[in-house]
């Protein structure tokens, strides 16, 4: 087989997930046949197979679904870890920034956010 | 055929089981443990280490644990596994056991394991990775998991923190009947209350052990079983399901797969919650026995804080639950399984001492299934508490009682 016949490789899901986060933008994986929204970004969409996957922007609104207080011994600080369900459907982990640590309620609305953390872009949430 | 899936129904019986050096054992290697805890449960059975030729295990820090443990004991054996389902790997052995020696592929087989990470820490480099979507957030990992699935649970069920405490307050009660325990001094629902908090909602006092300890048991085809040493115990019926690897990917953070694996393992059995003696429910975290209390029928969904509460599931209770004294105060050296496997295996002998004691002295409701007392085994996945974060899922359960195939059961 030549190298002409070859399919071209395939983008790395998780890398461009994280060149859209670099570049400001919390994009999702999404079904071009079913509609249906997939994260975390893989080659494939769980449960069918197809491999039609399109990038397209999140809104951004989501609600959490659960949350929990990692305790930090003194001085360090406590901080919440929250797993938010997405208005398009897919659920993910992630934190909620700009509130009492201890304050996060399930089903609170948030919206997200990119921030810059140990010198990389990171998700997180604000309420709403 | 759907209802059974396929599996025989006491076609296969557990002859031989042990534990060995719970709660401490310095100076030797995992392998070391589990070989020891393996030639133990043989000579339990009455067979020969030459007997063996299919051998399941999962090593603690070894991908090759399997290849491992078979040249350490000289074996050349037909089936090896080393699986990774996490702590119900040995569940899911039994399983896998029970079909190997009914379609005549294996005589014998050999479920062993050990780990002494509170003697012997494990390598800072495990061999899971952690989840890139969810080690950002910096979770504790498997803690977090299972506290955020009990955040859940308390708000859409108002579950509380005094029903989770009487999970640990029940194991202890249990574990205080149990030399072999590693926990035994006194612990109330207050002292589980107002212990330090690690992931809110769990405290310190609702989590699992991470201490040594090695087991085994021995498994052949029932017409074998006959001629062992001791008592067999039947394999009735034994399903797995696998819903997720990572809390943030579990389809419902209040169901496990104990809700698709169970009602398998009862059809098969030919039994429901109803005819349960002892019921071995994995208790990584005290969330995780009330999840699997729910999905296997014993109460309804949402209904297990109120289940276990008032010492329900404590000794003298409605249910005989982890009566080794569990995950939470007994032993947990990464992976449990196994030792809800031995301790269900004692209780349905009915050995004497502490263990029948434990079983008969205290005033626990024993339903008959005819004349023979019946048990339950479930297990979650969970891994070493210093793997990647792991979580409430992938519940395997299989269900055993005295072999109807035995001559002294045949008797009774």
């Amino acid at each position: 087989m030549s190298a002409m016949s070859q399919p071209p490789p395939l983008p790395h899901p998780e890398a461009e997930w994280r060149a859209h986060l670099a570049a400001g933008r919390f994009m999702l994986q999404r079904s071009r046949a079913s509609g249906a929204f997939v994260f975390y970004p893989r080659i494939a969409q769980p449960g069918t197979g197809a491999q039609d996957l399109e990038w397209v922007p999140a809104c951004g609104e989501g609600r959490i679904h659960a949350a929990t207080l990692v305790r930090r011994r003194n001085p360090a600080e406590s901080y919440n870890v929250v797993l938010v369900d997405l208005a398009e459907g897919p659920r993910l982990m992630s934190r909620v920034d700009g509130i009492a640590a201890d304050a996060v309620t399930i089903g609170m609305p948030v919206k997200a956010r990119i921030i810059e953390e140990e010198g990389q872009p990171l998700l997180v949430f604000v309420p709403a | 055929m759907s209802g059974h899936r396929g599996f025989a129904r006491g076609g296969s019986a557990i002859v031989g089981a042990a534990t060995f050096g719970i709660g401490a054992c310095p100076g030797l290697a995992p392998v070391d443990m589990a070989a020891r805890a393996a030639l133990m449960a043989l000579a339990d059975a009455g067979m020969a280490l030459g007997e063996v030729d299919a051998l399941y295990t999962s090593a603690p820090h070894e991908a090759l644990g399997g290849l491992e443990l078979a040249e350490y004991l000289g074996l050349a054996p037909r089936v090896t596994d080393c699986n990774r389902t996490g702590g119900s790997a040995f569940e899911v052995y039994v399983q896998q056991a029970a079909l190997a020696l009914e379609a005549g592929l294996i005589d014998c087989a050999l479920i062993a394991y050990g780990a002494n990470p509170a003697s012997n820490p494990p390598p800072a480099v495990g061999m899971t990775r952690q989840s890139p979507w969810e080690a950002p957030y910096r979770p504790l990992a498997p803690i977090s998991s299972y506290a955020l699935a009990a955040s859940r649970h308390m708000h859409l069920y108002g579950t509380t923190r005094a029903q989770l405490a009487e999970v640990a307050v029940a194991a202890r009660q249990w574990a205080r009947l149990n030399p072999e325990a590693a926990l035994r001094d006194p612990l109330t629902i207050e002292d589980v209350l107002a212990a330090r908090m690690v992931s809110d909602p769990l405290g310190v006092r609702d989590c699992c052990l991470f201490n040594d300890g090695a087991a085994a048991i021995v498994m052949v085809r029932a017409e074998r079983a006959r001629d062992c040493a001791r008592r067999p115990v039947a394999v009735l019926g034994a399903a797995h399901a696998v819903t997720h690897r990572e809390i943030s990917s579990m389809p419902d953070l209040t169901v496990t797969g104990a809700a698709i694996s169970g009602p398998q393992a009862f059809a098969q059995a030919g039994v429901g919650p109803g005819d349960i003696d002892v019921a071995m429910l994995y208790d990584a975290f005290t969330i995780t026995p009330i999840l699997f209390l729910e999905d296997l029928g014993f109460c309804p969904k949402g209904e297990g804080g109120r289940f276990v509460a008032g010492g329900h599931v404590a000794p003298g209770g409605g249910l005989a639950l982890n009566t080794n004294g569990g995950g939470l105060s007994c032993v947990h050296p990464g992976m449990y399984g196994l030792f809800l496997l031995v301790e269900a295996v004692r209780q349905l002998r009915g050995e004497a001492g502490e263990q029948l004691r434990r079983r008969d002295g205290i005033g626990i409701t024993r339903r008959q299934i005819g004349d023979e007392p019946g048990a339950a085994f479930l297990a979650q996945r969970c891994e070493a508490a210093l793997d990647a974060a792991h979580s409430v899922s992938s519940g395997s359960a299989c269900r055993v009682r005295r072999s109807s195939a035995s001559p002294r059961a045949l008797t009774v």
